[in-house]
């Protein structure tokens, strides 16, 4: 029988003790406030690799706020791990907010551009799918179609994987952006 | 220019009763700056970037700057040969030295290291000295010469990425891109160095926006919106940990270089001495609490005492005061403490485990969280603890023979009595290093001064340069001279000295008595050491007796007194004849033997309390 504290060290040393949730990898979303400043993104990436820490998909852009950019991070890691990417992330100077949105309800999103080959044998059996999918056809030419899909990653994983018994020229994905449903205080008030 | 040299008293004049407080700025929330003087007098002057960035650090109270000028830089030179300025320049010798010099230098005095160096390689010679600072947590702000903007990204001569490079070693870097940033990101580079966590911040600066003019406007205050950090630490968390001491039967204070550098060494004392608590320190918070003292174990961790990592493995409650768990410290992290709860008490929430788990966690200085800590805290009945404790320490004390062999612990035992623990210590890394934390017995906060997290040879002699002229400064400005004269004594390796023995110069230039000895036993003593104990005395490129120089007429080559001391009866009389020296840096080089080793020893991926304690042991252990 182990004493807390042995279970406490074991863990420290990565050792697994029980087949606990918190052992595991999970994958996290982690929302970032950033100053829009020349660097501060690399100051992000740059710490992940430093502290060896696992980075699944990255997206960036500017939010109505002036000078701030918002980023959406989706990382692995145990409990452990994640606490620590979210403290080294909120160390950096350009970092005004850090939040792991995993656990709270959210909204997630990605947008992804498809090409596929298509020709007037095939076109419509395409759109058909992308219908399906909630897709639209953003372009289209004598040879391809490119259909433009958002949602959560899976909807997109189902989208590519359809479109893959045809012929997928190139695929573009953002990246994900993720939002808490509810601002923190009204979580904070219930 | 009489408005200039008025303020240069003044400044110098804050400075002194800054340092003379001796609890450091960090422990303040707000922008501690005591050297922000209102608006300051030069606001609204027309000045080039060379001038703004001069005045800038004047105003941030800084008394010494330590640099090596070229092309990028030129300019900025330029002006201080001009301008009046409220601090002098220090040319070291490689840039290298001049990071470690600062290091030295906000080691000794608990204030902001200044660097100034050129473009390109300038700046790369730096970075070991940056990324020293930073796994050491030392306030530094180096200021690198760049090419002109235009010419950022051309491969141009002395052109590097700087920022760039120096990203994940310092706690944030600045390139100026215009020219009316520049007071402003001046202002915060001290502001983050020496606040929060304290570590090194880089401050590129392009040619063309040292040449160009602004008004300067030196900012009376911060305002960096995405920085902050409690001083304070959560009221329910320090209630928490009062009722865990109160909980604990054995009890252990395990104290790093945050509480130095947050000038908590007093408090703790009191603390520790106060609730009967056994203290063991990092080798960064050596001198935190008086080795002297019965409640002290002295050193954790691989070459920590046996009686330290013995009180360890049998703890209840270990209370981290600004320790981080480095791997050095514990060892076999998954059966290190086996039965101790954790308190980790620390200004950085990366830091509150990291490594290891902690029960309870308070963020905050050091400084503060001892003040409220301390009153819900009553004294405690450690006594058969101690008493434990006692017994630990007579099986297993650090000693070594009095004998016919010049031994190096005896030098620095006998360096303790001439100095009777009043003086700065700054080791080199190695063998060297662990003998002086081992058997000097510190008193003191500041006295001693190493480089701990990334091991950097050559650090010794540069540092203790700086560290001399902290002092040297200190006394000068202190008003009421009550700052003591200490004698700064640097030891180094026959190796590690000649990595930065150039900067020898810089000390006799400026006729710095500075006391350098060199355990001299002909290797690379700790790469030896493991490769007797663990690589069967493959002794592959770690031997340097037959190519080392002369190290006598190498030191007075460099303007210094050089002495040899070959035999254990000389120690005392060569420490005598290096302390008459008052005017230039003295070199004692001690022929030690080769075969001497530190002990005890926790070899790699042991649990703590399997220490090899001398050679006959190695096998029982492995």
């Amino acid at each position: 029988m182990l004493t807390d504290q042995q279970i406490f060290r074991r863990r420290a040393a990565g050792q697994p003790v029980f087949e606990d949730e918190r052992e595991k990898n999970h994958q996290h979303m982690i929302t970032l406030r950033l100053e829009n400043t020349i660097g501060a993104l690399n100051r992000v990436i740059n710490m992940f690799s430093q502290r060896g820490f696992n980075l699944t998909s990255v997206s960036v852009g500017e939010t109505n706020e002036p000078g701030i950019s918002r980023m959406t991070l989706v990382t692995t890691g145990t409990d452990r791990i994640i606490a620590q990417v979210v403290k080294q992330l909120d160390n950096l100077i350009d970092t005004l907010s850090v939040d792991d949105v995993t656990e709270a309800p959210h909204v997630q999103r990605e947008l992804c551009l498809v090409k596929v080959a298509a020709d007037a044998s095939n076109r419509s059996v395409l759109t058909g799918i992308s219908d399906i999918f909630r897709g639209r056809v953003v372009n289209i030419t004598t040879e391809t179609m490119t259909f433009e899909v958002s949602g959560p990653p899976a909807k997109i994983n189902g989208f590519i994987g359809m479109m893959d018994e045809y012929t997928i020229l190139e695929v573009a994905r953002s990246g994900r952006i993720a939002m808490r449903r509810k601002m923190e205080f009204e979580e904070d008030a219930e | 220019m009489s408005s200039s040299a008025a303020l240069r008293y003044d400044y110098h004049h804050r400075a002194a009763t800054r340092a003379a407080v001796g609890t450091s700025f960090l422990s303040n929330g707000s922008d501690s700056s005591a050297g922000s003087p209102g608006s300051h007098p030069l606001n609204g002057q027309t000045m080039t970037g060379s001038q703004i960035l001069l005045r800038a650090i004047e105003a941030e109270g800084v008394d010494v700057i330590f640099g090596y000028p070229g092309g990028a830089v030129i300019g900025i030179y330029d002006e201080m040969h001009r301008l009046d300025l409220g601090f002098e320049h220090i040319l070291v010798r490689h840039e290298q030295g001049g990071t470690h010099a600062a290091e030295g230098y906000a080691k000794a005095t608990g204030k902001v290291g200044t660097v100034l160096v050129t473009s390109g390689p300038g700046a790369t010679n730096c970075v070991t000295g940056i990324a020293d600072a930073y796994l050491d947590s030392i306030p530094l702000v180096v200021f690198t010469g760049q090419v002109p903007t235009h010419l950022i990204g051309n491969d141009a001569f002395q052109e590097c990425d700087t920022v760039g490079i120096t990203r994940s070693i310092t706690n944030h870097n600045y390139l100026v891109r215009d020219i009316n940033d520049l007071a402003r990101v001046v202002k915060e580079a001290y502001y983050i160095a020496r606040t929060g966590r304290p570590g090194p911040v880089v401050v590129d600066l392009p040619k063309d926006m040292l040449a160009a003019t602004a008004q300067f406007e030196y900012p009376d205050e911060v305002n960096i919106r995405g920085y902050s950090f409690p001083t304070q630490g959560d009221t329910a968390a320090v209630e928490q940990a009062a009722e865990m001491i109160a909980r604990a039967e054995k009890p252990l204070l395990y104290v790093g270089g945050g509480t130095v550098s947050s000038g908590a060494g007093p408090k703790l004392t009191a603390f520790a001495r106060r609730t009967r608590i056994p203290v063991t320190t990092t080798l960064h918070g050596i001198g935190a609490f008086p080795e002297e003292d019965e409640l002290s174990l002295g050193m954790l961790g691989m070459h920590g005492t046996w009686y330290a990592n013995q009180a360890v493995q049998n703890a209840d409650l270990l209370i981290a005061v600004g320790a981080r768990f480095d791997d050095r410290v514990t060892g076999k992290i998954a059966e290190w403490a086996p039965n101790a709860e954790i308190i980790h008490i620390d200004i950085d929430a990366a830091c509150i485990s990291k490594n290891v788990p902690a029960n309870c966690s308070i963020q905050g200085d050091a400084f503060h969280v001892l003040d409220q800590l301390d009153p819900l805290v009553e004294p405690k009945d450690t006594e058969s603890w101690m008493r434990q404790i006692a017994e630990w320490k007579k099986t297993c004390p650090l000693e070594c023979p009095d004998d016919e062999f010049l031994r190096p612990q005896n030098v620095i035992k006998a360096l303790r009595e001439k100095t009777n623990g009043h003086a700065i210590v700054v080791t080199d890394v190695g063998q060297n290093q662990m003998w002086a934390a081992q058997f000097f017995s510190y008193v003191e906060p500041r006295s001693h001064i190493t480089s701990g997290g990334l091991g950097t040879m050559g650090f010794s002699v540069p540092a203790a340069i700086g560290a001399a002229f902290g002092l040297r400064n200190a006394r000068r400005m202190d008003p009421s001279a009550q700052t003591p004269d200490l004698p700064v004594i640097s030891i180094n390796g026959d190796g590690g000295f000649l990595m930065n023995a150039q900067e020898l110069v810089v000390a006799a230039a400026h006729g710095i008595p500075l006391k350098v000895v060199i355990l001299n036993n002909g290797h690379l003593g700790m790469v030896r050491q493991w490769q007797e104990l663990f690589h069967e005395e493959r002794y592959s490129h770690t031997d340097l007796e037959s190519t080392n120089p002369d190290f006598v007429a190498l030191a007075e080559a460099y303007h210094c007194v050089g002495l040899r001391c070959s035999h254990p009866s000389d120690i005392k009389k060569t420490i005598d004849e290096a302390w008459e020296v008052t005017d230039r840096p003295a070199v004692m080089e001690f022929r030690v033997v080769k075969e001497e080793m530190v002990f005890p020893m926790v070899p790699a991926g042991a649990a703590s309390d399997q220490m090899i304690t001398s050679r006959g042991n190695l096998r029982d252990v492995a």
